[in-house]
């Protein structure tokens, strides 16, 4: 422990504490720009490289100004935060930092969500001392995911550390010196060129609007309004559980009816749930799962769900291509049941039929225009938007879903069970796939169908199910990170799982690249996780097989699980890829 | 008539740098043998730290507390880094020993690493030294085959390996931490402190960064003893110090002075006075992070604590000199431009501060800045120093603020005057034709790139100040002194 004082109160916290964190034990607020804290993961970023944290200390009778956030406490440390010296000197900083960024706030899709923008509001800015040219680059539109405007960037660097340290993608990395210094993928490469996988965790943390989504809403706008076209949205697991935050439901309420309803109201024809798309990969997988147990081929099984970690398997673990499931991720999968069973249903052209999938995620936007998800040149799902936009569409239309009664989503492709629910949190997949396929081993009932072990944050989770007497052996990652240690141990053969799932984000989609921004608060993450356990616990059903609707589209349509029609309409294939 | 006293630079151009032989023969490797095998570890820490020994590279820590730091720490393993990323303009200091003495800045490396129990040595060098490259390579081959580096040096259970590694070119990495992740791979930047490099270093292990002429001290100390080094100096800062002569000076180069010489005696008695008679104006010690010492403070002996107390700091040693003919506020836009071109981008007051800051002293000299200025250029300037992360950063807006101090004056009549009494900046120079010398021989007229002369054959001729693009074209060709600038 280590004594220090900070504003004439003692305090006294562990010795490696940082100054910022002694402040806080006492209340007293320092304000932040580049720090990031992720609680959950226990993953701090602390550069000190924006400054605006300083605070005065005086140690050995020499005083001077420290960042906060990455000065661990040393005792007898007298610490000052307020004086009019340190409040100055922040204030310069700040104002420095506001003297290289556009003053768009107005047409910026950060506004308000703009961590700048709040300290500029905080710290009373109203005019600049300091003023001249600012650094200047062209946006990034090259893919279809990501909006790089580095006219914003601050150099925080938490993409960075989101990028190269938690995905260990490691494309974004500081680029040029000086007052040009940004980050970006090394030489400037546009982002499609190089080996980002899109999943959008470097939008997450990024505190201004240098980094964002690219933007879809007036294309789903126009299709709405296309008087030929019926147009078809489905909602993803994790968007109900975050949602509400954009309305001020911040608790732990279910808003899935109020969601529906709010979708029904933007116009759209009719309001499909990924989570029947989730409950067909079930099925599919569980299959599979049991099928390579039985044969003792391909395992350890790798669920696919995840674009952004497909990609991340395409670019840096391309020898273990044969290994992930071939399923094809939930809202692909209902993309093409759409375009083709329901399109046959309802007797209208495929090219009359628009999917809008509402993801959390950014590599979503990437994986719905890959080529082998479409059929005739008809892609299975039109447009992706992302959680924040679909709030924007909500404002934008006067919508308050916090005020609407709740609706029932549309059927035949809206009806789900509790295991499809749990897809948006880390671990749900392989919990919804043990659910199935014990049934399947076993060929008896599963009674209690909470496998709470792999549950959870955390970011790698180990355990072993008893399938009455034989012992799987699953792992969890989330965080690419995470996966990367588990799948170099498949590599290497030291792996001796069974099944294993993995999520590009950390803590899986709850946490994904389109949901809103928690500014660093992982206590948002865990309500959200709260509130996705809370809808699998209120259905009737909880496990994929038992949805009265799947076992309808096998008998009408794909027969058996795992038919050659089955493999057609719902799996996929991967591919080595290579950087640009 | 001050004698200069060499220690670092004791053997340059005595000794053949490629001849280990040579070496030996002038007691080379004598103290490398006396520490491993008449001393322990920690009696060669003493010797160092009592010798006062301070750091040459620029900040003047305590060498023998850095090494006492780093022999503290358990670990498997320790390094020990020669910092040679001389990027001072005008410097090279370090070049010198590198080139003209490699093996005592190798065995210097040895002694450390045998001090702080380390058995990597690294030289981190900037490819723009050939010569030194190519020296130093040599110098570790033929150490390596006499046993004084490698496995078990001379039958001793200590080994030493001593590896290059090139700089890029960036003035940034010669901050340690900088150094240390450009060695690692990574962006050349620097990380905050604590934790030191002493404690975390490269790889995160225990490890010492150390400049050239620091190491270069070593070796004599050893043999002669630390009473004998501080018997040279003043007490504060023992030993001497190597300084790069440059500027409006009679002799420039390398000098090799003790601590507390005055600047008056490296000027006049040493550099031989100032260029063409001219009168001394000031000396900017510190490269780009020091400042300016003016006539007031000739006679100030030179020592860490002088400089810093009168606004300047020693730095790697460069001096360059100036006379009547420059003009200070330029001259402190100058070294912000090296700043700006140098600063890694990483923390806001370095990256936009001085960005800001440049862009003020550019108002002052192109005649467009009032009177407001100067509090805020001092605001800024102190945040900068206060707020920058890393020593560059920190430094930098020294040479503002001593030209700030020392010739205010100049800056005043640069924001009310409009005028810049060295006649540098050209945006407040003013060319004009004296009637009475002018007789309309027309030569200004036809060479002015603008046009902006008028007059008749004969005539008096007139020069359109809202045109002038103060060329001086004009002035290099009147034939008859007519043209006067002011």
């Amino acid at each position: 422990m280590a004594r220090v004082t900070i504003n004439n109160m003692n305090v006294e916290v562990f010795k490696d504490s940082t100054i910022l964190d002694a402040a806080r034990e006492v209340d007293i607020y320092i304000p932040t720009l580049c720090h990031l804290d992720l609680e959950s993961f226990n993953i701090e970023h602390r550069t000190g490289s924006c400054r605006v944290c300083m605070v005065e200390v005086e140690q050995n009778g020499k005083s001077r100004m420290m960042p906060a956030c990455c000065t661990p406490v040393q005792e007898g440390m007298i610490i000052r935060t307020n004086t009019p010296d340190v409040i100055q000197t922040r204030r310069i900083v700040l104002e420095l930092l506001l003297s290289d960024h556009p003053f768009d706030c107005l047409v910026c899709s950060k506004s308000l969500d703009c961590e700048l923008q709040a300290l500029a509001k905080q710290f009373g800015i109203e005019h600049l001392t300091y003023e001249g040219e600012m650094s200047k680059y062209p946006p990034d539109l090259s893919s279809r995911a990501i909006y790089r405007n580095l006219d914003k960037c601050i150099m925080c660097r938490r993409c960075e550390t989101a990028c190269s340290d938690i995905q260990t993608v490691k494309v974004l990395t500081g680029y040029k010196r000086g007052f040009m210094a940004v980050v970006a993928p090394a030489e400037m490469k546009p982002l499609a060129d190089t080996n980002c996988v899109f999943c959008g965790q470097c939008v997450n943390v990024c505190p201004t609007g240098a980094l964002t989504e690219i933007n879809y809403i007036k294309k789903v706008w126009q299709a709405i309004n296309d008087p030929k076209k019926k147009v078809i949205v489905q909602t993803a697991p994790a968007i109900r559980a975050a949602i509400g935050e954009e309305f001020g439901l911040n608790g732990e309420e279910s808003v899935t009816g109020k969601m529906v309803a709010g979708l029904r109201r933007l116009g759209f024809d009719l309001v499909f749930d990924t989570n029947f798309g989730a409950d067909l990969t079930i099925v599919e997988e569980a299959n599979e799962l049991v099928d390579r147990l039985k044969k003792k081929e391909n395992l350890p099984i790798l669920t696919s769900c995840c674009p952004g970690w497909v990609n991340f398997l395409e670019y840096q673990f391309s020898d273990l291509l044969h290994i992930p499931s071939s399923c094809k991720s939930p809202h692909q999968m209902l993309g093409a049941v759409a375009k083709t069973y329901y399109a046959d249903k309802i007797g209208i052209k495929p090219e009359d039929l628009i999917v809008v999938s509402i993801m959390p995620c950014l590599a979503k936007k990437y994986e719905s225009a890959r080529p082998e998800f479409s059929r005739n040149g008809v892609p299975d799902v039109d447009y992706v938007l992302t959680t924040r936009e679909l709030a924007k569409m909500f404002k934008e239309a006067g919508i308050n879903i916090a005020k609407l009664k709740e609706e029932d989503f549309d059927n035949p492709l809206g009806e789900s069970t509790g295991a499809a629910d749990i897809f948006g949190v880390s671990g749900g997949v392989l919990e919804a796939a043990l659910r199935t396929a014990y049934e399947i081993v076993t060929k008896k009932e599963l009674k209690n169908v909470n496998f709470t072990e792999v549950r959870g944050l955390e970011g790698i989770k180990e355990a072993t199910i008893d399938f009455d007497g034989i012992e799987l052996k699953v792992a969890i990652t989330s965080g690419l990170g995470n996966a990367k240690k588990i799948l170099e141990k498949i590599r290497d053969g030291s792996s001796y799982y069974h099944a294993i799932e993995i999520m590009a984000c950390p803590g899986g989609c709850i946490n994904g690249g389109g949901q809103p921004y928690i500014h660093g608060d992982t206590s948002v993450l865990e309500k959200r996780m709260r509130r996705i356990y809370s809808e699998d616990e209120k259905k009737t059903l909880r496990k994929s097989h038992e949805n009265p609707y799947i076992q309808k589209l096998y008998k009408e349509f794909l027969g058996e699980p795992g038919s050659h029609k089955a493999h057609e309409i719902l799996h996929t294939h991967y591919y080595k890829k290579q950087e640009k | 008539m001050v004698k200069q006293v060499r220690i670092a630079l004791r053997n340059c151009g005595r000794i053949n740098p490629e001849s280990i032989e040579d070496y030996i023969n002038v007691r080379g490797y004598e103290a490398l043998v006396s520490c491993l095998f008449e001393k322990k570890p920690e009696d060669v820490i003493k010797i160092v730290t009592d010798s006062g020994l301070r750091g040459r590279g620029g900040g003047g820590f305590p060498t023998g507390l850095k090494w006492q730091a780093a022999a503290k720490e358990n670990s498997d393993e320790k390094f020990v880094i020669c910092n040679a990323d001389e990027g001072d303009p005008g410097a090279f200091m370090d070049r010198a020993v590198l080139e003209g003495d490699p093996f005592s800045v190798l065995e210097a490396m040895a002694i450390a690493g045998y001090s702080i129990g380390s058995n990597k040595g690294i030289i981190y060098i900037r490819a723009e030294y050939p010569l030194a490259i190519e020296r130093l390579k040599t110098a570790i081959e033929k150490a390596t085959e006499y046993g004084f580096l490698g496995k078990n040096i001379l039958g001793s259970n200590f080994s030493f390996d001593i590896e290059l590694k090139y700089g890029a070119g960036a003035f940034v990495c010669g901050e340690e931490t900088a150094l240390i992740k450009s060695i690692e791979g990574k962006r050349g930047e620097p990380v905050v402190k604590p934790p030191y490099p002493a404690q975390k270093g490269l790889w995160g292990k225990p490890t010492i960064v150390n400049n050239v002429e620091t190491f270069a001290n070593i070796c004599p100390i050893i043999l002669n003893g630390a009473e004998w080094f501080r018997k040279i100096g003043t007490q504060k800062s023992p030993g001497t110090k190597v300084f790069a002569l440059a500027g409006k000076i009679n002799k420039v180069g390398l000098i090799e002075i003790p601590m507390g010489t005055t600047l008056r005696e490296v000027i006049y008695d040493i550099g031989g006075g100032i260029k063409n008679n001219k009168e001394f104006k000031a000396v900017q010690t510190g490269g780009p992070s020091g400042g300016c010492i003016t006539k007031e403070n000739l006679d100030t002996p030179i020592d860490y604590d002088n400089l810093l107390a009168i606004g300047s700091m020693m730095g790697s040693g460069g001096m360059i000199v100036m006379d009547e003919d420059d003009c200070m506020v330029n001259f402190a836009k100058f070294f912000l431009e090296f700043t700006i071109d140098e600063s890694c981008g990483k923390c806001t007051p370095c990256r936009v501060g001085n960005k800001r800051l440049h862009e003020l002293l550019q108002e002052i000299t192109s005649g467009k800045a009032d009177e407001k200025i100067i509090p805020k250029i001092e605001m800024l300037c102190n945040t900068i120093k206060k707020a920058s992360l890393c020593g560059l950063g920190q430094t930098s807006p020294n040479p503002v603020l001593s030209t700030l101090k020392y010739f205010r004056n100049e800056y005043e009549e640069h924001i009310k005057d409009k005028k810049c009494r060295s006649r540098v900046c050209k945006a407040l120079l003013r060319y004009q034709i004296i009637p009475e010398k002018c007789n309309g021989c027309t030569r200004c007229a036809r060479n002015c790139p603008v046009q902006c002369i008028s007059g008749k054959p004969k005539e008096v001729h007139v020069i359109n100040q809202d045109e002038c693009i103060k060329c001086g074209v004009c002035y290099t060709n009147c034939k008859f002194d007519a043209i006067i600038v002011s």
